[in-house]
Formats: C-alpha cells, sequence, structure tokens
C-alpha cells in the first residue's frame, strides 16, 4: 500500500542558496502528518515546492503514486492537493464568500458548491455572519478560518496548512487546532506545518522535525512530544 | 454663445478617447505590474488595422456599413501585436528585475514604428481614414463633430462590457485574484499565464476601438500617432490611480477635460497670455499629473500601496 504523498530526495533552491537539502518523508491516508522546525527551517519551502509555486531542483514527488513535480501550480489542485499559505492570503478585496467560492474555482457541480460553502459556514460559523463583508476587514484568526476554509472548497485529498496558528491568540489557536481534529473525524489527510510544537505533535500520527533545510528526526508525534531534544528546542524546556 | 459647454464637450471627447486607452495600462499593470509603453504603439496598429480592414472592402461601401469591419480589423491586429509582445518579449522577463521590461516596452515601442514606418504601404506620411459626412450635431448648448458619436456610444458601451466581465464572469473573478495575489490565484486552480494574455488582449481591443474613433476624429492615422496618446493615456491611468479601470476612465476624463479648458482659458489669467491655446495643451497635462500626484500619490482612485499587502 502507497502512502498518499511520498517525497524522496526534494531539493529546492532560491537560486544559488539551497533552502532544502534533499528531504524524504511520507504522508498517509488519513492522518495528520506535522513538520516543525525553527524559523527559516525550510518548511513553507518544501509545501510551495509540492504544491507547485516553485520548482525541485532534484528529488521526486509522488501524489497517489504519479510524479507530479513537473505539473503546474494551477493543475495541482484539480489532483486533489489544497494548500492554505503561509501568511493566510486570503484575497482581500473579495468577500468572504467569494473567496470561499474561488477556493472551488475548478469546479462546476454547483449544488456541490452551495453545499460546501453551507458546510464551512457550519464549521466556521464568523464565516457565516460576515459573508458579503470584504475579507480584509477580518480578524487575523478569522482569516486563518477562511483560508482553511477556502482550501477546503476544492474537496482535497490532502489538505496543507504552513502555520495556521501564526499570530494567533491561545483561543483562537484552540479553535484551529480543534478543527483540524474535526477534519481528520471526516476523513482528510492533513499535512500540518508548525512552530507551535506542542499543540501540533499532541494531534500528529507522524511528524517530522526539519532543522535548515534537512529532517534531522521524524517519529510518531508523540515520540517526538518526548523527544529530549525535540523538548529542549520546540517547547522550550531545559 | 455657448463656449463653456462646448469647451467641455470638446474635453469629454478627448476624455473618453484617452480614457479607453489607458484601460489597457491600467489592466497590464493591475495583473503584472508592468508599465507596457509600447500600449500606445498597440493603439497605432489597431488604426492601421481598420484602415487595412476598409481597403480591403469593395469600394464605395458606405462607412456605416464598413465601420464594423473595421473595429474588427483594428481589434485584430492589436490584440495579435500586443499577445505576441506578451509572449515573446514580456513573458520570458517575468520574475527579472523590474527595469528589464520596462526597457523592453521602450525598445519595443520604437521597433512598432519602425516596422509600420518601413512596410506600411504609404505609412511614411500620415494616411487619410475615412470619415463620415456631413454637418456637425447640434445639441443645443453645443455641436458635437460627426464623427465623434461613434466615440460617444462606444465608449461607454466598453467600460459597460468591461466592467459585467469582470464583475460577473468566472474569467473576470480569475482576473481579480489575480490582480490581487497571484501565487494564491494558481492555488486555486487559475492559470494566471492565461489571465495575463487575456489582460493584454481586451487592453488591445479597447485600444483598437480608440484609434477607430482617434481615425474617424482626425481624418487621418499615422505611425507615431500612439506616442502622444498613449502618453496622455498612460497619464489618465496613473491619475486615475493605476490599477484601477474606473480610476483609467475617470482619469481620462478629467485629464481631456482640463486640457480642453486650459486650453481655451488659460490665456485669460492675468501675465499668462502667451501660455494658451493649443501648443501648451500637453504640457498643461502633465502638470495636472504632478500637482494630482503631489496631492494623491495613489492617484483619484487608486490605494494606498500599504492596503495591498
Ligand atoms: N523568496 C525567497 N528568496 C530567497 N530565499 C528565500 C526565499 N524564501 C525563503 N528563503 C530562504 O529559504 C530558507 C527557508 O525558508 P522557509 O522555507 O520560509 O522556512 P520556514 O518556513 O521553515 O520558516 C530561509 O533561509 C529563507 O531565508
Ligand atoms: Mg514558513
Amino acid at each position: 500500500m502507497t502512502a498518499l504523498l511520498e517525497v524522496e530526495d526534494l531539493r529546492v533552491a532560491y537560486g544559488k542558496i539551497e533552502a532544502v537539502k534533499g528531504i524524504s518523508f511520507t504522508v498517509e491516508q488519513g492522518e495528520v502528518t506535522t513538520l516543525i522546525g525553527t524559523n527559516g527551517a525550510g518548511k513553507t519551502t518544501t509545501l510551495r515546492a509540492l504544491s507547485g509555486l516553485l520548482r525541485p531542483t532534484a528529488g521526486k514527488i509522488l501524489f497517489e503514486g504519479s510524479a507530479i513535480d513537473t505539473v503546474p501550480a494551477h493543475k495541482i489542485v484539480a489532483l486533489g492537493l489544497a494548500h492554505s499559505p503561509e501568511g493566510r492570503h486570503i484575497f482581500p478585496r473579495m468577500t468572504i464568500e467569494e473567496n470561499l467560492l474561488l477556493g472551488a474555482f475548478l469546479r462546476r457541480d454547483q449544488a456541490g458548491i452551495a453545499q460546501d460553502v453551507e458546510r464551512a459556514c457550519t464549521l466556521f460559523p464568523i464565516l457565516a455572519e460576515r459573508r458579503k463583508q470584504a475579507a480584509g476587514t477580518l480578524s487575523g484568526g478569522e482569516q486563518q478560518m477562511l483560508a482553511m476554509g477556502r482550501a477546503l472548497m476544492s474537496r482535497p485529498k490532502l489538505l496543507m496548512l504552513d502555520e495556521p496558528s501564526m499570530g494567533l491568540s491561545p483561543l483562537m489557536m484552540q479553535k484551529i487546532m480543534a478543527t483540524i481534529v474535526e477534519l481528520r473525524a471526516s476523513g482528510t489527510t492533513i499535512l500540518l506545518v508548525e512552530q507551535n510544537a506542542q499543540a501540533a505533535l499532541s494531534l500528529s500520527e507522524r511528524a517530522y522535525v526539519m532543522t535548515t533545510g534537512e529532517i534531522t528526526l521524524s517519529g510518531t508525534g508523540a515520540e517526538l512530544l518526548r523527544d529530549d531534544t525535540v523538548r529542549r528546542a520546540y517547547l522550550g524546556e531545559d | 454663445m455657448h463656449e463653456l459647454p462646448q469647451n467641455l464637450a470638446n474635453g469629454l471627447m478627448l476624455g473618453l478617447m484617452y480614457g479607453l486607452i489607458a484601460i489597457g495600462y491600467t489592466m497590464v499593470y493591475g495583473i503584472v505590474q508592468l508599465i507596457n509603453f509600447a500600449h500606445g504603439e498597440i493603439f497605432m496598429i489597431g488604426g492601421f488595422g481598420a484602415l487595412t480592414a476598409f481597403a480591403a472592402l469593395p469600394h464605395g461601401t458606405s462607412l456605416w456599413l464598413a465601420l464594423p469591419v473595421m473595429i474588427l480589423g483594428g481589434v485584430i491586429a492589436s490584440v495579435l501585436t500586443a499577445t505576441a509582445a506578451e509572449r515573446f518579449a514580456y513573458r520570458p522577463l517575468r520574475g527579472a528585475p523590474r527595469l528589464a521590461p520596462l526597457i523592453t516596452a521602450i525598445g519595443l515601442s520604437i521597433a512598432l514604428q519602425q516596422v509600420v514606418w518601413a512596410f506600411y504601404p504609404g505609412a511614411k506620411k500620415a494616411i487619410t481614414f475615412p470619415q463620415f459626412q456631413g454637418d456637425t450635431v447640434d445639441l443645443g448648448l453645443f455641436n458635437l463633430q460627426r464623427n465623434d458619436l461613434f466615440l460617444l456610444a462606444a465608449a461607454p458601451l466598453c467600460m459597460l462590457i468591461l466592467a459585467s466581465f469582470v464583475r460577473f464572469t468566472r474569467t473576470g473573478r480569475a482576473m481579480q485574484a489575480t490582480a490581487q495575489d497571484p501565487d494564491t490565484a494558481k492555488l486555486m486552480g487559475i492559470n494566471t499565464d492565461r489571465i495575463i494574455v487575456i489582460a493584454f488582449a481586451l487592453g488591445a481591443a479597447f485600444a483598437a476601438i480608440a484609434a477607430v474613433a482617434h481615425g474617424l476624429r482626425y481624418g487621418q492615422v499615422d505611425f507615431m500617432m500612439g506616442f502622444i496618446a498613449g502618453l496622455k493615456a498612460f497619464t489618465a491611468a496613473v491619475l486615475g490611480g493605476i490599477g484601477n479601470i474606473y480610476g483609467a476612465m475617470l482619469g481620462g476624463l478629467v485629464l481631456g477635460i482640463a486640457e480642453s479648458l486650459a486650453t481655451a482659458y488659460i490665456q485669460n489669467v492675468p501675465g499668462m497670455h502667451q501660455l494658451g491655446g493649443g501648443a501648451w495643451a500637453n504640457v498643461w497635462a502633465f502638470v495636472l499629473l504632478i500637482v494630482v500626484l503631489l496631492v494623491r500619490p495613489q492617484g483619484l482612485l487608486g490605494e494606498r500601496v500599504a492596503d495591498r499587502a
């Protein structure tokens, strides 16, 4: 049985500077997989390569067994891979509803789309209240919910979330983490990138630690939570 | 004597033309942050395309019947030129330092002028463009030149079509998304390369329609006609807030009316009697641009850059 996503010896560079230096990892169907690592480790670069926004210089990306590393970014969503980018990147001058609908840009099933807009609004009630409001007027946490809701609108097989808790209040962060658990329960496979290691590790089946472009440690979420180096580096313990 | 309404009407006509051309600058800028300085030449080539289509029709075809064919000929010529420029000149430079596409645009502008000058039969001098014959139209307060009726109908219609396109079609929404955040637009499944081509093509089509209006109004086309018209339209786009399609039209109108009023009245201001008349029109247009940018750097309808981050 093959994993949903298999990454083999992936390398990504910005000009001459290599930001991802040959990493390999897998994401299994139905699981939450987490990539943790300090700022600048190469997590965002990895996700941008997976969704086609950056071209790897070497390595393989297999999604459901087929190579996607030469597929243009706008065709990757159609394969079932959705990416909620770091910093949220909602479309600020469009309404919340228009943002959600853009998440379903490639779908033609109007009835299904309408149903999924409702589903996103149930998942995040704040979106329902502000439906016709410009997305730029939302708070950071609300924008994060919108970005997640928008990514879900393509009905992805794999949802990639880049630092969904960044800059959020503890309460908002809890809400986002609870949503991730809820999504997994409903069958969505998730690749989560986080600096907030405690929360992320405790809800993930599989986790990898990235340090300056390389994967230095891997295991189940529970294993990494117990690991001494992880505790020291990411959980602020000594 | 209705001097003021007449001057306003003249300015309105000029403004509609500037606005139509300005839309091309503003749409391309809004999506790829490129000032396509060859857009004036794309306008000029639209004029030659329309003229070629007219020449291909049987002798004595009425201008009313010829007009749709001329528009089509102009639009085809402009759109082909603009999309070829995008594909072969600008696309390879995407991601390069911003100066590179800018210099390319200026070079392309000169090259297109020279190609028309060298290869279009008779283009070494201005060529006569067909015009409607007949009196000016008396609208009570002011007169309109018969040939301007085309512009008066076409410009608002074009704006209406563009606004509905951007607002109500799937491609239009994809265009807005691409303008706001191109990478994220790709993540939604939008083929942003295609959107960029569409922006160039739409801007070129409007420039071609403006060129037909220009030809009708002045009764001629020449290979340099895109230079001043392009510069004015660029000014209009910046004045209105570059990136904003309504701003482009508003900027065009403000510029056209200001130019017309300055030409007529500046000489009455004590001490400025030598500065009136048509010779100074361009100067006043750019003075207006400088003044507006000093007070409102983002243009009339533009957003401050910080809002876009
Ligand atoms: N657009 C870019 N151009 C050049 N270098 C970049 C760019 N984006 C990120 N980097 C560099 O690549 C490395 C990895 O960055 P990133 O993937 O954003 O890390 P993380 O998401 O783990 O914080 C860092 O050293 C960063 O400075
Ligand atoms: Mg990052």
